[in-house]
């Protein structure tokens, strides 16, 4: 199977890459705004304390 | 126990006639909402007939929804939620009288303006009929469920928005019975089967909404 | 098992055990998902009907699952916080919150690029979509709640009433409008329901749901260890450990 083919999809590959993609982008936000509120927290407790 | 039951009934009936003018504006509302429909759908007797069930219907969700807002607030600013949680009487019961005496004052009024607007839509007797009898057991399920949402908003900065964003989508199952049950009235075929669907929700919501209400109050008064 | 229960219910040890089970529960989750996507985009024949399009029930049914799986760990999560008082139970119903939020969006969004070229439209106002988008509303409606109040405490407390009510009303919601759908659409063969999977198809499918559950799990831990450090900003366990933290690991 060449590369162009898989790309395709058959003719859906609009909407198989479009879903496959917001799937990608909401699991890397949803890890890196709970790590960055993570991180935040912290940084804000280490001023308040020291 | 009986009497503390009576007796909060009857507190509320009291309060609630003494600010009269206060109680018609849920209906006034109710009737306007529904006038609206017409204009945004054109004066057509068929089209309009069409949509009455759902126009009504809507209409009382909004109203319901609007006058929940006041179920509990004056006894949230008052401090008579503290006072329910230490009476001697279970909470649930006494929040049953609550939102009992909240559906006498607001549910009936609305089923009576119902009919009015039945004949607003020219509506046939059978399909008004329908449509009363699923207010009938479909506005006490609003008031139980609006119960527990009011009880955990009460107080809260943007209360009204918020009670209404998370009661519509729990009024869903309500609104689609009887929507369907007036439908089949108006086609002239049988709706007991809807019936029964908003009789058995309307048991299901009468045995844990006011122990959910219950709690949440508690939650809020801790 | 009570010991554990109690223990794993203490937030220092919570906060303390977060950091493994976020961090193994993320390599496991890279594993199965490289897995299941190779085989699902790779491996798996293109359905005989549907052709290639139906690679997207990899990542819509799981999501689908998981958004119903979550509401499910907020909920029980939410009755434990209630009954038993626990904190770590609070914090970890209203961390669950958003991540359920957008596994529902994206079974939405996925059931809608799915349904544009099997239906010819991007919505079609199907039994399961619509009690997916009312599950949306659900969520949003908890998250908003929870987030008007003041006191943390509360709001969790609040929220998990919420949450248990819509537990009671999710089976008749669904019910009630896969009743109303098939009164006004007649009885469609929805495209998403199909009896017999291949196996080549499935097993994709079920490495592809380890994987989410896992992903569910690692940033759960990483959600929840930040709200419980704020939950706890005054005990002294969380001051020394903010003092230790030049010896220790740095976050």
């Amino acid at each position: 199977m060449s590369m162009q083919e898989f790309l395709h999809m058959g003719g859906y590959g609009f909407y198989v890459w479009t879903s496959y993609g917001l799937w990608a982008l909401v699991m890397v936000l949803n890890l890196y705004f709970s790590r960055a509120r993570e991180k935040n927290i912290y940084r804000k407790l280490k001023q308040r304390i020291q | 126990m009986t009497s503390l039951f009576l007796g909060t009934l009857q507190r509320d009936l009291k309060l609630a006639f003494r600010r009269r003018s206060e109680l018609a504006n849920p209906l006034v509302f109710f009737v306007v909402v529904i006038t609206l429909f017409p204009f945004a759908f054109g004066a057509n007797a068929e089209l309009i007939q069409l949509l009455s069930a759902g126009m009504i219907w809507i209409a009382a969700l909004l109203a319901s929804t609007l006058s929940l807002d006041g179920m509990f607030r004056s006894d949230y600013e008052d401090g008579c939620l503290d006072d329910l949680i230490l009476a001697s009487s279970p909470l649930g019961l006494l929040v049953l009288a609550k939102i009992l005496s909240h559906w006498l004052i607001n549910g009936i009024p609305l089923i009576i303006v119902s009919v009015l607007a039945g004949l607003l839509l020219s509506l046939s007797a059978d399909t008004v009929l329908a449509l009363c009898v699923t207010l009938l057991i479909g506005t006490p399920v609003l008031s139980l469920l609006g119960a527990i949402t009011v009880a955990l908003t009460v107080g809260l900065r943007n209360a009204g928005m918020l009670l209404s964003l998370i009661l519509l989508p729990l009024y869903m199952p309500v609104l689609i019975f009887s929507v369907v049950a007036v439908d089949n009235a108006r086609a002239g075929l049988p709706y007991t089967a809807e019936l029964y669907f908003l009789a058995g929700i309307l048991v299901l919501a009468l045995t844990l909404c006011p122990l959910a209400t219950a709690a949440a109050i508690r939650v809020r008064m801790s | 098992m009570y010991k554990w229960i109690h223990q794993f219910g203490s937030p220092k040890y919570f906060y303390d055990v977060s950091f493994r089970v976020s961090f193994w529960c993320g390599v496991v989750c890279v594993i199965f998902l490289l897995a299941g996507l190779y085989g699902g985009l790779v491996l798996a024949p293109a359905d005989y009907q549907q052709g290639d399009s139906f690679r997207i029930i990899y990542i819509h049914v799981p999501s689908a699952w998981m958004s119903m799986f979550v509401y499910m760990v907020m909920a029980v999560s939410g009755g434990i916080s209630l009954i038993w008082r626990i904190k770590v139970n609070e914090v970890i119903a209203r961390s669950a919150a958003p991540l359920g939020a957008s596994f529902t969006f994206l079974a939405l969004a996925t059931g809608s690029l799915w349904g544009k070229p099997m239906w010819g439209a991007w919505w079609v106002w199907d039994a399961r979509l619509t009690s997916e988008l009312i599950l949306l509303f659900l969520y949003l409606g908890y998250m908003a709640l929870v987030s008007a109040f003041e006191d943390r405490r509360t709001g969790a407390r609040a929220g998990a009433i919420l949450a248990l009510v819509g537990v009671v009303n999710i089976p008749i919601i669904h019910y009630s409008v896969e009743w109303w759908n098939t009164l006004h659409q007649g009885p469609t063969v929805t495209k998403f329901s199909s009896p017999s999977i291949h196996t080549s198809m499935l097993i994709p499918l079920l490495l592809m749901w380890i994987g989410f559950m896992c992903y569910f799990f690692s940033v759960l831990m990483i959600r929840a260890r930040a709200e419980i450090l704020e939950y706890e900003a005054n005990a002294s366990w969380v001051r020394d450990l903010v003092n230790q933290s030049a010896k220790r690991r740095s976050i």
